[in-house]
Formats: structure tokens, sequence, C-alpha cells
């Protein structure tokens, strides 16, 4: 593998890492939404760069499965749930910006040392593939967990998707058949959860988790 | 060989679901223990077959079954073809005693399903040669005993039981499974030929060694893990009661012989000082404990706990010696131990059996509410006081032959040379000596107070003998009893290739002596040979008896008995179970279990009832699973708020937990 090569595959996954830190900071769910279809636009193009660099065609359609569903179908209807539910206001997030930047930050630099520790022998190529999916999938995960409205936590959960998708194409010789169900899964897990979105609401009138609390009695 | 023994536990574990479709005949019973007598049978004669044969080499075989790389590797040797023996024959004669016992039982449903599930899964413990199959076997005899200890589980008391045998058996269980993964190594082959071949570090051993006698104790009932025991084995219906006594213990047995004398390598002196610590006490409170009751299936289930003791004490002499290159002295105390299985297995099957009996002649398992079946019941009484003879040491039968090799091999103590062993084995010998002797006097009161005297309730004097078939199996195993009390030399021959593969050595050929003596080391030492007792006990008796006949006169004078005083015929004057027991609890009791006795006694001329109140605590459990019951309360109460959390914090349990391992493995 030439330079060049290493080199934009390096930039399509760090920049991964790069968006996947713009996500932590947006306030507002319309910017959080189109935050999370650059980050899958982001992934198809790395998928794509991969599919070229290792000559793997199938590859190709994995990108547009990222493209279409994650990067265009999921966030358009998502939008239109927001829009339905009247939810478009400012996003509370439960710990502030700053700290969760830090915690990022510290996240990412685990998963650098963990990686480049546990896979001396690996392909560089893979080596800094896995480490940065599984900076993107930590973050996601802090997403998840910094989140108090359920729309964010669903694009959270997304974007830690999106990590497990970088992997699985930076490993050398995956079959198809788990790349295709990865992105079902992922369309699984957006309809249940889009469905379990509704029902909350038709329960409680908002999809802020801390109604649910409120409903089981718990204090904050 | 290997084939057949494993269609004939198929046959068994086959019935366990038949049972349930045959349940609604009425036959249903005389079906499934008939056909688990003939599989035991077939069983029984394969394991001896295999351990009489010329032919040293072990059968072996691997099914396609269970773990993908392992396979499920099932094994005879020698030792194993010894246990499949001694198991199966306790099988046969709990399932003979439950074809006429079990036509009693009020809900057949409950337990037929388990029982020959229970006997299947002892016996693939048995023959079981990789410790993945080996654990599944444990479990599946833990659980399918756990299930026929609460088969009646509408007694409160049942349900207990059940309860603290099943947390007793998953610790149990767990232990084993740490043991064997310590002995499995980090090349993680499971089966016991890959094990035999790793050499362990001292630490590991010692490690193994501890989980081993917690894993294996914890069933056989070595104090102070023996809790469960009496609480379990007497709630069980009473052939089962038998069969988890008299067999289900020395699968454990089995268990820890397989671990620590054949996969766990050459033994450190030090071994056999664990292992006796804690087989001495073992022995001595068991049979104390034993002496105090009342329930005479729960005397029963105590005096296991003593016997298991003194298995174990042989174990732990044979290990002693071994570990200093005695091995003839090893080979000595370890034929002990096994013959003391073979022993053990006999008597106590037949006392559960006449438990059994007495159970379902009168309903009662007070003793206080029993006596005078012996002339209600005589042959189960016979029976019953053959086994009493046996299990207290009386020559000629079998218990004598065992504990006096036991004894043997103790007394050859001051050849080790380590100090540590010269002071504990004499200790020990003590605390065995004690039992013996307390063992006696428990079953002096277990016969004297059911059998004889006169009946104290009208349950007791209404009692009618036993079935046939009943009385067919506790005749069979009193006959046994005395067979091998005056043919030891026979089982200690057929004894030595196991001696030979786990310690080394045998004990000198038996049967080539004259007058079926038995010498375990030079003539010139000791020896004791139960014909001559038996000729001498026979005569004597018969003598004393013709003398009596003829010498005193035969005028038949009727008398009122106990007329010292007591003209008043109420049997509740007669000696009863907690006063023969008396001046021993006031010796031992106000240690051992910290019994205070309360006298109350009305001023004169009073017209209040005068009252004994007697008070005894266990120590053990007071002191040992009380506060540990109690601290495992506390820790869950605190550990359950995590249980009523936020989704946000569940999640961000999740990544907390995932983050800290991930720094675990970068750091």
């Amino acid at each position: 593998m030439g330079r060049l090569e290493f080199d934009i595959a390096h930039l399509l996954a760090g920049s991964l890492v790069l968006i996947s830190f713009m996500m932590l900071y947006q306030d507002r769910l319309y910017a959080l939404l189109n935050t999370y279809a650059l980050h899958a636009g982001v992934l198809a193009l790395s998928v794509a760069w991969q599919a070229f660099v290792q000559q793997a065609p199938h590859l190709y359609i994995t990108a547009l499965i990222a493209l279409g569903f994650k990067a265009i179908i999921i966030p358009l209807a998502l939008h239109r749930i927001i829009v339905r539910l009247g939810i478009h206001r400012e996003v509370e997030t439960a710990v502030g910006f700053g700290l969760t930047m830090l915690t990022g930050i510290g996240l990412v630099a685990l998963a650098m040392v963990l990686m480049l520790r546990i896979t001396p022998g690996a392909d560089p190529l893979a080596r800094e593939d896995l480490a940065f999916s599984l900076s993107v999938v930590l973050l996601g995960l802090l997403v998840m967990v910094t989140r108090r409205n359920a729309v964010s936590q669903v694009v959270g959960f997304m974007s830690l998707e999106n990590g497990l998708v970088l992997a699985a194409t930076a490993a050398k010789g995956m079959p198809l058949v788990v790349e295709i169900s990865i992105a079902f899964s992922v369309l699984i897990a957006f309809i249940v959860i889009g469905i379990f979105l509704f029902r909350i609401r038709e329960r409680f009138d908002t999809v802020d988790l801390q109604a649910l609390d409120r409903f089981r009695g718990e204090r904050r | 060989m290997m084939v057949g023994a494993l269609y004939a536990v198929a046959v068994l574990l086959a019935l366990a679901p038949a049972s349930i479709a045959l349940s609604k005949y009425a036959r249903a019973s005389n079906i499934i223990y008939g056909a688990s007598l003939v599989a035991s049978a077939a069983l029984c004669s394969m394991g001896t077959v295999q351990l009489l044969s010329r032919s040293r080499a072990a059968v072996a075989l691997v099914l396609p079954i269970g773990l993908p790389w392992l396979g499920a590797h099932f094994r005879i040797d020698a030792l194993a073809a010894f246990f499949l023996a001694a198991i199966n024959f306790g099988g046969v004669a709990a399932s003979l005693f439950a074809l006429g016992y079990g036509r009693h039982e009020h809900a057949p449903g409950r337990i037929l399903p388990f029982y020959p599930a229970f006997l299947a899964g002892m016996n693939l413990v048995v023959i079981a040669g990789d410790a993945f199959s080996f654990l599944v076997a444990w479990e599946f005899m833990s659980l399918s005993s756990w299930a026929l200890v609460v088969a009646h589980h509408r007694e409160q008391e049942n349900v207990r039981a059940g309860y603290i045998y099943l947390l007793m058996a998953s610790f149990g269980t767990l232990a084993l499974l740490l043991a064997f993964g310590f002995l499995a190594g980090s090349s993680g082959h499971y089966d016991f030929d890959s094990i035999r071949a790793i050499h362990l570090p001292n630490g590991l051993a010692a490690i193994v060694l501890l989980l081993a006698l917690i894993g294996t104790g914890s069933k056989a009932g070595l104090v102070p893990l023996h809790v469960w025991l009496p609480l379990a084995h007497p709630a069980a219906p009473s052939h089962v009661s038998a069969l988890m006594s008299g067999v289900m213990t020395k699968v454990a047995v089995y268990a820890f012989i397989r671990i620590v004398f054949d996969l766990l390598g050459p033994p450190a002196w030090w071994w056999s000082v664990t292992v006796l610590a804690v087989a001495g006490p073992t022995a001595t409170l068991g049979v104390l404990y034993a002496l105090m009751q009342r329930d005479l299936k729960r005397l029963l289930a105590y005096s296991t706990i003593e016997n298991i003791g003194i298995i174990f004490s042989g174990l732990g002499l044979a290990l002693a010696f071994k570990a200093q290159g005695l091995d003839w002295i090893a080979a000595l105390a370890f034929t002990a131990a096994l013959l003391h299985v073979v022993n053990h297995l006999l008597f106590k099957s037949l006392l559960f059996f006449g438990a059994g009996a007495v159970l379902n002649a009168t309903g009662e398992r007070d003793m206080e509410k029993l006596g005078g079946l012996i002339h209600r019941m005589p042959k189960t009484a016979a029976a019953v006081l053959v086994g009493c003879a046996a299990i207290s040491a009386l020559p000629p039968f079998n218990g004598f032959v065992s504990e006096w090799l036991t004894f043997q091999a103790i007394l050859l103590s001051p050849q080790l040379p380590s100090w540590a062993l010269k002071l504990l084995i004499p200790a020990v010998g003590g605390l065995l000596a004690l039992a013996a002797a307390l063992a006696a006097a428990s079953f002096v009161k277990a016969f004297g107070v059911s059998f004889l005297g006169r009946p104290r309730t009208p349950e007791a004097a209404a009692a009618k003998e036993t079935d046939a078939l009943s009385l067919a199996a506790m005749g069979a195993l009193a006959v046994l009893c005395l067979v091998a009390g005056i043919l030891p030399g026979l089982l200690i021959d057929s004894l030595a290739p196991v001696t030979t593969a786990m310690v080394g050595h045998s004990m000198p050929h038996q049967a080539d002596l004259a007058w079926l003596t038995i010498v375990p080391i030079a003539e010139s030492r000791s020896s004791y040979n139960g014909l001559l007792v038996l000729a001498f006990v026979t005569l004597s008796g018969s003598l004393a008896a013709l003398a009596i006949h003829r010498l005193a006169s035969d005028r038949l004078r009727r008398a009122p008995a106990w007329d010292c005083g007591f003209p008043d015929s109420n049997p509740a004057i007669q000696y009863t179970a907690s006063s023969f027991s008396q001046p021993i609890r006031r010796a031992f009791g106000s240690v051992v279990f910290a019994a205070r006795e309360i006298g109350e006694m009305p001023p004169p001329g009073a017209l209040s009832i005068a009252r004994l109140t007697v008070r005894q605590r266990d120590l053990i459990w007071d002191f040992l699973y009380a506060p540990l019951a109690d601290g495992i309360a506390t820790v869950t109460e605190r550990i359950n708020v995590l249980q009523f959390q936020t989704i946000r914090r569940y999640l961000s349990l999740v990544f907390i937990a995932l983050v800290l391992l991930l720094l675990v493995l970068a750091l």
C-alpha cells in the first residue's frame, strides 16, 4: 500500500473521530442530526476508500448502504420524528460540555494506548482503523450517557454502530454478510427505538427520559 | 465393556422420562424400580469384572458430545471400576428395597422420575474421563438428589433442608470447578490424561487440595461443611436416604481420591495434615451429634458423618505415608479406607432400610415414640441388630475389619520422620477410638430404644412386619455384613489393583493364608481371623444358652416387670433416648453443644409439674453459618439499590464498567 492511500484512510478515519467529538457538544437536536448525517457520510467515504485500497468490490455495497441508510434515510426519518413530536428545542445535556470533551479526549487516548499495545503484529492500516473505531464506539457510548433526550440517545447509539462498521471494514477479508447484517441491525434498532419513542410519548407526552424516572417514583 | 456401561446408564436416563409417561399406571413404581435394579446389577457386574480382570488396562471411549473441542471422555480404570461396582451394588439393594417400600409411597410421581436419574448421575461421575463431563455429571447428581429431598415438599422442614442442600451443593461444585480449572492449567486440556501429565507448582497444588477438600467434603459431609447432610438425608424417602448416605457420599470419596491421589501428582507431607485435621474431628463430632438425636433417620445421617471421618482419616494416613515413601503402609491405610467405603455402604443402607420399614409400620421417626418393635417386627429387628453391631465395629462383622486396619496404620505412624505427623496421627487415633466407642453407644441407644422395651405409643404397638421384598433386601445386606467380616481377605485382594494404581503398592496377598486369616503387615505383628471370632462367639453363646437352659430352673413364672417401686405400667417410665445420652451430654455437651439443663422443681407440697429443659446449640451453625448468612444478607441489601436505577444510570454503569475493563487491559 502506498503512502498516499494510507494517509487518506488515516484522514477519513480520523475525521470520523473528530465528528464524534463534534456530536458531543451539539446542543440542538437538528444540529446533532446533521452532525450524525455528516458522520455517516464520512463513514461511507471511508468504507469506499477501503474498498478501493483492498480491491474488495463488495465493500462498495457497504459504503452505499452506509450512505443511503445512515447518512440520508435515518437522519431524514429522525428529522420527521422530531417535527412530529415537536421537540426541536434545546438538547439537555446531563454533564457540562467541558467535562464531556475532556472525558472524550481521555477515552480516545485510552483507545489508542490499548489498541497499539495489543495489536503490535497487525497491518498498520488495520491497526490505526481499529484504534479509531474503538474511539468512535466509546464516544458514541459517551453521547448516550451524557444525554437525557431519547432521540439524542438513539443518535449516540447509531454513531456507535458506525464505529463497528469502521472496524469491520478495516479488517481485511471480512465477508459481505457481516456488513449487511450490521447495517440491518442498525435499521432494526432504529425502527424499534422509533416505535418506542412514539409509545413513550403517547403515554407521557414527552420523550424526556426524566419523565420515565418520575413515573417510576425515582428521585434524580 | 465401556459401551455396555454407557448403554446401561442410558437405560437409567431413559427411565426418568418413561416414568412420567407411565405414572398413571398403578404398576409404574414396580416397572421403574425393577428396571433400575436390572441396570444397576448390569453396571455392578461390569465394574466387578473390570476390577477382577487380569488385564489391568483401563477401558475408555470418547463421544462427540459436550464441548466441541473436547468431546465427552469416559474411562473405567481400576479405581472407577471399584466405585462403579460399589455404587451399583448400593443401587441394586435400594431398588430391591424400593420394590417393596415404594408401594407405600403416597406420591410416587414425585420420586420415580428422579430415582433412576440420580443413579445415572452417580454412575456418570465415576466413569467420566474429563473434567467437563465430571462436573456436568456431578451437578446432575446433586440436582436429581435435591429433587428427591424436596419430594415431600408439603413439610416445611423438607423445603428448608432442600434449600440448604442446594446452596451447599452449588458451593461445592464451584470449589470443584475452580480446582479443575487450576488442574488444567493455562493449556486448558480438560481430559484426565492430560491433567495427569501436568505437574503443578507447590502453591497451586495446595490451593487445588483445599478446593478438592471443600468441594468433595461438602458432598461427603466433612465438618464444618456437614450442616446440610443431617437435614437433607432424612428428608428423602428411606430408600433414597440409603442411597444418599450410603452411596452418594462414596461418590464424593471417589472424587477426592481421583483428584488428590490420581490427578494432583505426588503428595507433599503437609497435605495429610490438612486432611487428618479435618477428618479426625469429623468422626468424633459426627457421632456426638448422632448420640444426641431422637430422630432415627437423623441419627443415621449424623453417623454417616462419623464414618466419612473414618474414611478420610484412612485417606489422610495414606497420603502421609505415601509422601514419605512408605508405600506399603500407605497401601494398608488406603485399603482400610476403601474397605470402609464398602462396609459403610452395606450397613448404612441396611440401617436406613430398617428405619424406612419402621417408619412405614408406625409412621414415626422419633425414637421416643417407638419401642417394643422386636416383638412386632422380629425379622426387621434381627437385620437392624446385625447392622447396629456392624456399624459399632463389633467382630465378627465387617465394620470391625476396616476400623482395625485403620488403627493398624495409625500404630505404624512412629515410622514417619515428621514430628508434626508423629504428634497429629496419635491424636487422630484417639479421636477415632472415641468415635468408635460413642458409635457403639449411639447404636445401643438406637436399637434399644426403638426395638426393645414396651411400645410407647399405640402406633408402635400396632406395628406390623414389613413386606417380603424389603425384608429380602435387608436380609441380604445383613448376611453380607457378616460375610464381609469373615472373608475380608477376598475383598482386600480384589482391592489390590486400585491400591497399586493410587499409592503404588498393595497389601500382601491374603487369600493363601490358612483359615481366612488376614495379616496386614507381618504375622508376628498382628493378625485377625473373623472365622475364629465367629466360632468363638457362636460356641460360647450356645454353651451359655445351653448352660442356662439346663442348669437354671425352667419353671415359668410371670411377674410384673420393673416392679421396683413402679407398679404403674405406663410405658413412659422406660429409659428414653434422651436419658440414655444424658451422661455423655453432660461430659461433652457443655463444650461441644453449649448444652444447658434447666430444672424446674416445684416446692414441696406444690402440685405443679417438675420440668427438665435441655437447651443445645449448634456452635458451628452459630459461629460460622449464621454470621455468613447475615453478611450476605447485608451485602445483597446494599447492592439491591442497583436494581432500581434510571435508564441513563444503567448506561453509565455499563459505560464505566467497559472503560474500567479497557483500562485494566491497557495498563
